[in-house]
C-alpha cells in the first residue's frame, strides 16, 4: 500500500498539493488467460500489439465525435483539475481529469497530428510503450465514470468517453480486469455471468420452488426451455444466487403462475444482465444475441427485435427481459 | 515592390490558405464522424432551442468555466472578449469605406487590447503558480501564451509608442485582399506584429486553437436530451444491429 493520507472533509474542499505516482501501483487483477482466449483476447502481449492498439484508436476516432472532438479541443485550462474525487481523495497527479485523458491524448497527437508527428516534446506526444499500456491500466480503472469533469470543463471534454475507448483498446492487447473478463466469458460459454451449467441452473429454479411451496403450500410451475410458449423469461443471473435475488426470482415465479403467464426460462441465455458493457459495444452484442437466438429457437410468440421493444407497446414485446444490470 | 513586401504577401495568402483549408477540413471531420451515444452532460436541455440557448451562454459567457474556477473564468474572459473587440476594431484596416459600427466600437477596441494582455497575462502566471496546472502544461501552452502576448504587446506598442505608417498598411491589407499586392512599411513592431499573427494562423488547424470549432461540437454540449422520446442510432450502431457487421 502507497502512503497517502486521506484528506478530511470539510465544507469547502481543501485542494490537496500533487504528488506524482503515489497511485501507480493500484491496478485491478489481470484476467486469466482461460477467460481471455474464449473470446478472441490474446493471453498476453503480442509481437503487434502496438499496431493492433493504434488501428482500433483510428477505427474509433472515425466512430466516436467525442474521441475526436476531446482528444483535440483541450486546451490545458486547469479547470477540471480539482474536480475528481480520485484527485482530492489520492491527490495522484494522474487522477486529475485532464492528465488522465492526457495518458491518451499523448498517443493521440504521437499517431495522428501533425503537431505530435513531427514536434512530438513541444506539445506532449509519446510513443505507445508497455510503460504507457501500465499506465493505461492503472489509472484507466482508477475513474467510475461520473462525469463530474465533463459538467466543468468549458468545452464538456467527458472523461468516461476517453476511458471506455482506452479500456477497449487495452481489452485488445490482453489486458484485461478478471472482474468484467471472466463474467463475460461465462456468460459467452454458459449463457450467464456465474458459470451456471444448465442442470444447475434447473436445480436452483426447482430448490427456490420448493421454498416457495414450503412457505406457502402453493407449487408454481417451472416451464424451463418450453417451446411454444409466449414469453422467454430472461433476468440478470444476480436473481439465481444469494439473496435478496433469489426473493426477486422467487417473486416472479409467483407472480407468474398466479397470473397464469405462459412464459419459459433458458438455460441457453439465462442472464439478462451484460458485462459486455464494460468492454465494446461488440461484445454487448454476442452477449445479448443469444437471448434472440434462444428466442427464434423456442419460437417465442412474438419477434424479438430491438426496434419492437422500443417502439411498440409493451404487450407485443416478446421478450420480457429486467435489464437492470445494464 | 520590395523583397520585404513579397515575403510578407506570400505570407499572409499562405496562412490564409492554411487557416481556412485546414480548420475547414477538422469541421468537416467532427461533422462527419458519427455521435452513437446520446452523452448530453445534466442538467441537459430537452429540445432543440435549449441547446441552441445553452451553446449560446458556453460561448459568450463560459458558463461551465465559471462554474469550474473563477480565476480562470476572469482571465479567460478579458482575454477571449478583449480579443474579440480588438480583432472587430482591426476590421477598419480591411474594409473601404469602414463599416459604421466598426467606427463605434474603435475606442473600445483600443482599450480592450489591455484587458486582451492582462488575461493572457493571468493565465499564463497561473501556468506558473498553480501546482496542478504546471503540471499539465507543456512547452508548446507556454509558446502559444507568449505567441499571443506578443502579438498583444507589438499592437499596443504600434498605438502608444511607434506608430507606424497605419495609412500605408492599410494600403497594404487591401492590396492583399484584391490580389495587387501594395507596399508594406518597415517598422520592426510591425513586422514581429505580422508575422506572429500570421504563425498563429498557420498553426491554428494543428494546435489546441482548435477548442474554438470544437466547442459547437461537444456531443456532452450539442446534444438534445431526448434519448427516451427518440432513438438515437448511428450509421454504424445501425449496421450493427442488422448484422452486417
Amino acid at each position: 500500500m502507497a502512503d497517502f493520507e486521506v484528506p478530511e472533509l470539510k465544507e469547502y474542499p481543501i485542494i490537496p498539493k500533487l504528488k506524482e505516482g503515489v497511485m501507480a501501483h493500484s491496478a485491478p487483477f489481470v484476467a486469466a488467460g482461460k477467460f481471455q482466449t474464449p473470446l478472441g483476447y490474446p493471453e498476453e502481449l503480442v509481437d503487434n500489439w502496438k499496431e493492433v492498439a493504434i488501428d482500433k484508436m483510428g477505427e474509433l476516432l472515425g466512430k466516436f465525435r467525442s474521441l475526436q472532438v476531446f482528444l483535440d479541443a483541450c486546451v490545458h485550462c486547469g479547470a477540471c483539475t480539482d474536480k475528481c474525487h480520485y484527485y482530492l481523495g489520492t491527490s495522484d497527479a494522474n487522477n486529475m481529469p485532464v492528465a488522465r485523458q492526457e495518458l491518451l491524448r499523448k498517443v493521440y497527437r504521437r499517431y495522428f497530428t501533425f503537431a505530435g508527428k513531427y514536434f512530438p516534446k513541444l506539445v506532449g506526444a509519446a510513443d505507445l510503450t508497455e510503460d504507457v499500456l501500465d499506465e493505461w491500466y492503472s489509472y484507466y480503472h482508477q475513474c467510475s465514470q461520473c462525469r463530474r469533469c465533463s459538467v466543468f470543463c468549458p468545452y464538456g471534454i467527458d472523461t468516461a468517453e476517453i476511458t471506455m475507448i482506452a479500456r477497449e483498446l487495452l481489452n485488445l492487447v490482453g489486458l484485461n480486469v478478471n472482474w468484467v473478463i471472466e463474467p463475460v466469458a461465462n456468460c459467452f460459454r454458459f449463457g450467464n455471468h456465474l458459470a451456471i451449467q444448465p442442470h444447475g441452473l434447473v436445480d436452483t429454479l426447482e430448490f427456490m420452488a420448493e421454498d416457495i411451496e414450503e412457505a406457502t403450500g402453493i407449487r408454481a410451475d417451472i416451464p424451463i426451455n418450453k417451446k411454444g410458449a409466449e414469453i422467454l423469461f430472461v433476468t440478470p443471473s444476480g436473481d439465481f444466487v444469494a439473496d435478496p435475488g433469489i426473493f426477486t426470482c422467487m417473486g416472479y415465479m409467483l407472480l407468474f403462475h398466479e397470473l397464469g403467464i405462459d412464459y419459459t426460462w433458458s438455460t441457453y441465455a439465462s442472464d439478462g444482465g451484460n458485462f459486455g458493457l464494460f468492454t465494446s459495444h461488440e461484445m454487448m452484442k454476442r452477449l445479448n444475441a443469444k437471448i434472440y437466438a434462444d428466442a427464434k429457437r423456442l419460437g417465442v410468440k412474438y419477434s424479438p427485435t430491438i426496434i419492437e421493444a422500443t417502439e411498440t407497446p409493451p404487450e407485443t414485446v416478446g421478450i420480457l427481459s429486467t435489464l437492470i444490470n445494464t | 515592390m520590395s523583397f520585404l513586401t513579397i515575403v510578407y504577401a506570400l505570407l499572409f495568402y499562405i496562412a490564409t490558405a492554411l487557416l481556412v483549408v485546414g480548420v475547414g477540413l477538422k469541421i468537416r471531420q467532427y461533422a462527419r464522424t458519427p455521435a452513437p451515444l446520446k452523452i448530453p452532460t445534466t442538467p441537459a436541455p430537452v429540445t432543440r432551442s435549449g441547446v441552441v440557448m445553452r451553446i449560446f451562454r458556453e460561448v459568450a459567457f463560459f458558463e461551465s468555466l465559471f462554474r469550474s474556477n473563477k480565476w480562470i473564468w476572469v482571465f479567460g474572459y478579458l482575454f477571449h472578449f478583449g480579443m474579440l473587440l480588438v480583432l472587430l476594431r482591426h476590421l477598419r484596416y480591411f474594409t473601404e469605406p469602414v463599416w459604421f459600427w466598426v467606427n463605434w466600437i474603435q475606442p473600445f477596441g483600443k482599450y480592450a487590447a489591455f484587458a486582451m494582455l492582462a488575461g493572457l497575462l493571468g493565465l499564463w502566471a497561473r501556468r506558473f503558480l498553480v501546482d496542478r496546472i504546471r503540471y499539465i502544461s507543456t512547452p508548446s501552452d507556454h509558446l502559444m501564451l507568449a505567441l499571443l502576448v506578443g502579438i498583444a504587446m507589438s499592437g499596443l506598442g504600434m498605438t502608444y509608442l511607434d506608430h507606424t505608417d497605419i495609412v500605408a498598411v492599410k494600403g497594404f491589407l487591401l492590396g492583399l485582399m484584391r490580389f495587387s499586392p501594395q507596399p508594406l512599411p518597415s517598422d520592426p513592431l510591425l513586422l514581429v506584429h505580422l508575422g506572429l499573427v500570421a504563425t498563429l494562423m498557420i498553426i491554428f488547424p494543428v494546435s489546441k486553437l482548435l477548442h474554438a470549432p470544437g466547442v459547437f461540437f461537444s456531443p456532452t454540449r450539442n446534444q438534445v436530451d431526448n434519448a427516451r422520446e427518440r432513438r438515437h442510432l448511428a450509421p454504424w450502431a445501425e449496421q450493427l444491429e442488422a448484422g452486417e457487421r
